[in-house]
């Protein structure tokens, strides 16, 4: 049965991920480039050697975070597009948490603690702002989720060339870089010539969690209950305007520390190479998992992987740096068609039929219930 | 934006007004589009990414044929495309077209990036433009009051789509099927026909909005020529209450409030910048919560609208 269903739920991105390497091989054929040797090259960059490795899995960490960032308000119904507001402020918070506690002789591990939860909390802030606009002023979540990254972004260069710059960056504005010692070390991975920052055990963990919350407890009923029907959850008396508060901080908390780890962990000190887009595409990642936290952790990795092979497409082939959006762009379209023509195509017949008897059993003791 | 420089602080509100007038003309056009889209049901958040692209096909065409009005029409025409794009999609049963328009965004500005890599260096002849400013003496207010033919175009749609939309067969054809597909489907109209020509009308809208930012001002292409305006023209038409002539008041109230950081800028006020240049999206997201209503439909909204429901 749960085989079943999880087979029939990675049916679409499956599909869409075939019709989209049709779709994109005859954009490059057209455009005069041998997709052969382009898949080659995503393959070897994505996943053809260890080093190939290292990188996928540094771009997947991000991704893991931003991906949650639009699947848990998902759950509720929300459309949430801000995560890279929530990153960016994430990143910010940390930075500028980190180098006023560097100054005080804290231990690393507390600051690094304390900047955490300030990129959580700024975050989490963020999204939940448009939830909360959502539910008490009825602003559309979608959009204001939007205006409010392109704001946080504004706000985050105007702090990086105002109050937080460091004076010595002349030609590049940032803020100081933090002291060596609170950068995240790596993951040990024995002999592996693997080396990952622990970034994406975060990453990791956060995902398991959101799906043991949101699948196997009350509160994620709840949760889901909003996301499936406004009405009865209100009717069941559910405290609608707190889950949703609730739920949407925690997404903006998780993209929050991933924009953590990237000053922590990758780029030292906040500047406008911070904005790099995790945050969109972790929108991409989230709808191809189809919102569900465990299903992000591989999507996430297929993404780093297709993201990190960008460089050796621009080498070796000479293709613009905008290959991987427009791959991107492709694979987001192929997989709402086909999620659209399932129904209708009818190819979940097929796994239907031992389905069919469960259903009709539950209908019967619904019906015959106490 | 050289106009403040020599008028000091006279220079800020000249500033302004140009820039306003300048900076509105995308604005207008995407949000004429989008209410044509979102009068038929549907919305189409894709528009940054159509936005982007007509930029790109519009200076591309304009820079290979050496003529801007080319440009526009092809601009035009790729918009035109993305915009059935997103209503063919819509039309397969069970999709949500905020997440089509989502991934529109991302597909069209990849693509005219993608696309447009060959065209950031050379110069294209750009759109003329009407020198409204002959009657004075001082070259800050003639500079100021050059407008770009596009500005009338738009100036002129406006008033026209209103009229359309309330006094012609095809507007109520188009309101019809907003307020009630079912109603729509009972008078024997098709409404997936009528979605998908008024998503068609809005990308092309979208695109002709976009080669303003190329063919226009500044008069080049480059990836950084659009930050957000396709995003704030969708929220724009939701302030102005589906109505077309009160999208070009607000695209101009818009048009104002982003061209106030660079106006402050050439007086020497830079302190901030940043903040300044997303005055139009704080501007939008208090907009729209103050015209939002968490219990009832906004006035005007078409009753089969998703974002309102």
């Amino acid at each position: 049965m749960r085989l079943a269903r999880g087979i029939e739920a990675a049916l679409p991105p499956v599909l869409a991920l075939l019709a989209t390497a049709v779709l994109f091989a005859a954009f490059l054929g057209l455009s005069g480039t041998d997709p052969r040797a382009a898949y080659g090259l995503i393959w070897l960059g994505a996943f053809g050697t260890a080093f190939s490795w290292q990188n996928t899995l540094l771009r997947a960490a991000p991704l893991l975070l931003t991906g949650l960032c639009t699947a848990l308000p998902a759950q509720l119904g929300l459309v949430i597009i801000g995560g890279e507001g929530a990153f960016v402020l994430g990143a910010l918070a940390a930075a500028a948490v980190g180098l006023k506690l560097a100054a005080t002789g804290m231990a690393p591990v507390g600051i690094d603690g304390a900047m955490a939860l300030a990129a959580m909390a700024a975050g989490g802030v963020v999204i939940a702002l448009s939830g909360a606009l959502r539910h008490w002023r009825g602003v559309n979540e979608t959009i204001s989720s939007l205006l409010l990254a392109y704001i946080a972004i504004a706000v985050m260069n105007q702090l990086v060339e105002g109050v937080l710059r460091d004076p010595a960056s002349l030609n590049k504005p940032s803020t100081r870089a933090l002291p060596d010692a609170l950068m995240l070390g790596a993951i040990p991975t024995g002999s592996l010539p693997i080396s990952v920052h622990v970034g994406l055990l975060f990453g990791l963990i956060a995902c398991l969690l959101a799906y043991g919350l949101i699948f196997h407890t009350t509160f994620g009923f709840a949760t889901r209950m909003v996301g499936g029907n406004l009405r009865a959850a209100r009717m069941a008396g559910l405290p609608v305007g707190r889950l949703i508060l609730i739920v949407t901080a925690l997404g903006g908390a998780a993209a929050g520390l991933a924009g953590m780890v990237e000053v922590a962990a990758v780029q030292g000190a906040a500047s406008a190479d911070i904005a790099a887009g995790y945050g969109f595409t972790g929108i991409l990642v989230a709808f191809l998992a189809r919102q569900n936290p465990l299903a992000i952790i591989p999507v996430a990795v297929l993404l780093g992987g297709i993201d990190a092979s960008g460089g050796l497409l621009e080498q070796r082939l000479d293709l613009p740096d905008a290959t991987i959006q427009v791959l991107r762009g492709l694979l987001f379209l192929s997989l709402l068609t086909v999620e659209a023509l399932q129904g209708r195509l009818r190819l979940a017949e097929l796994l239907r039929w031992r389905r069919a008897p469960a259903v009709a059993q539950a209908v019967n003791a619904t019906v015959s219930g106490p | 934006m050289n106009a403040g420089a020599a008028l000091g602080w006279w220079g800020v509100p000249l500033a302004v007004f140009a820039g306003a007038i300048r900076v509105s003309t995308p604005f207008l056009f995407v949000s004429l589009g989008e209410v044509i889209t979102e009068k038929s049901g549907r919305i189409n958040l894709g528009l940054e990414g159509t936005l982007v692209m007509g930029a790109m096909a519009g200076y591309a065409i304009a820079y290979l044929t050496l003529s801007p009005w080319l440009g526009v029409l092809a601009a035009g025409l790729a918009g035109l495309a993305l915009g059935l794009l997103h209503g063919g999609i819509c039309a397969l049963p069970r999709v949500n077209d905020t997440a089509v328009g989502i991934a529109l965004m991302l597909f069209g500005t990849g693509l005219a990036f993608y696309l447009g890599k060959p065209f950031i260096a050379p110069k294209a002849p750009g759109l003329p433009a009407i020198d409204l400013g002959f009657w004075s003496a001082s070259p800050q207010v003639r500079a100021a009051l050059q407008i770009n033919v596009l500005f009338f175009i738009g100036l002129a749609c406006a008033p026209l789509l209103g009229w359309g939309l309330r006094h012609t067969g095809i507007g109520l054809t188009l309101r019809m099927v907003g307020e009630s597909a079912d109603a729509a489907r009972a008078m024997g109209r098709s409404p997936v026909r009528v979605r998908l020509l008024a998503t068609g009308f809005g990308g092309c809208m979208a695109g002709i909005g976009g080669c303003f930012l190329s063919l226009g001002y500044p008069g080049s292409w480059n990836e950084g020529l659009s930050s957000g305006q396709g995003i704030t023209a969708v929220a724009l038409v939701i302030f102005a209450r589906w109505r077309p002539m009160a999208c070009l008041g607000a695209s101009l109230l818009f048009g104002g409030a982003g061209a106030l950081g660079p106006a402050l800028q050439s007086v020497g006020v830079s302190g901030f910048y940043h903040l300044f240049n997303a005055a139009p999206y704080i501007l939008t997201l208090a907009i729209l919560i103050l015209a939002s209503r968490p219990d009832r439909m906004l006035g005007g909204a078409p009753g089969e609208l998703s974002i309102t429901k």
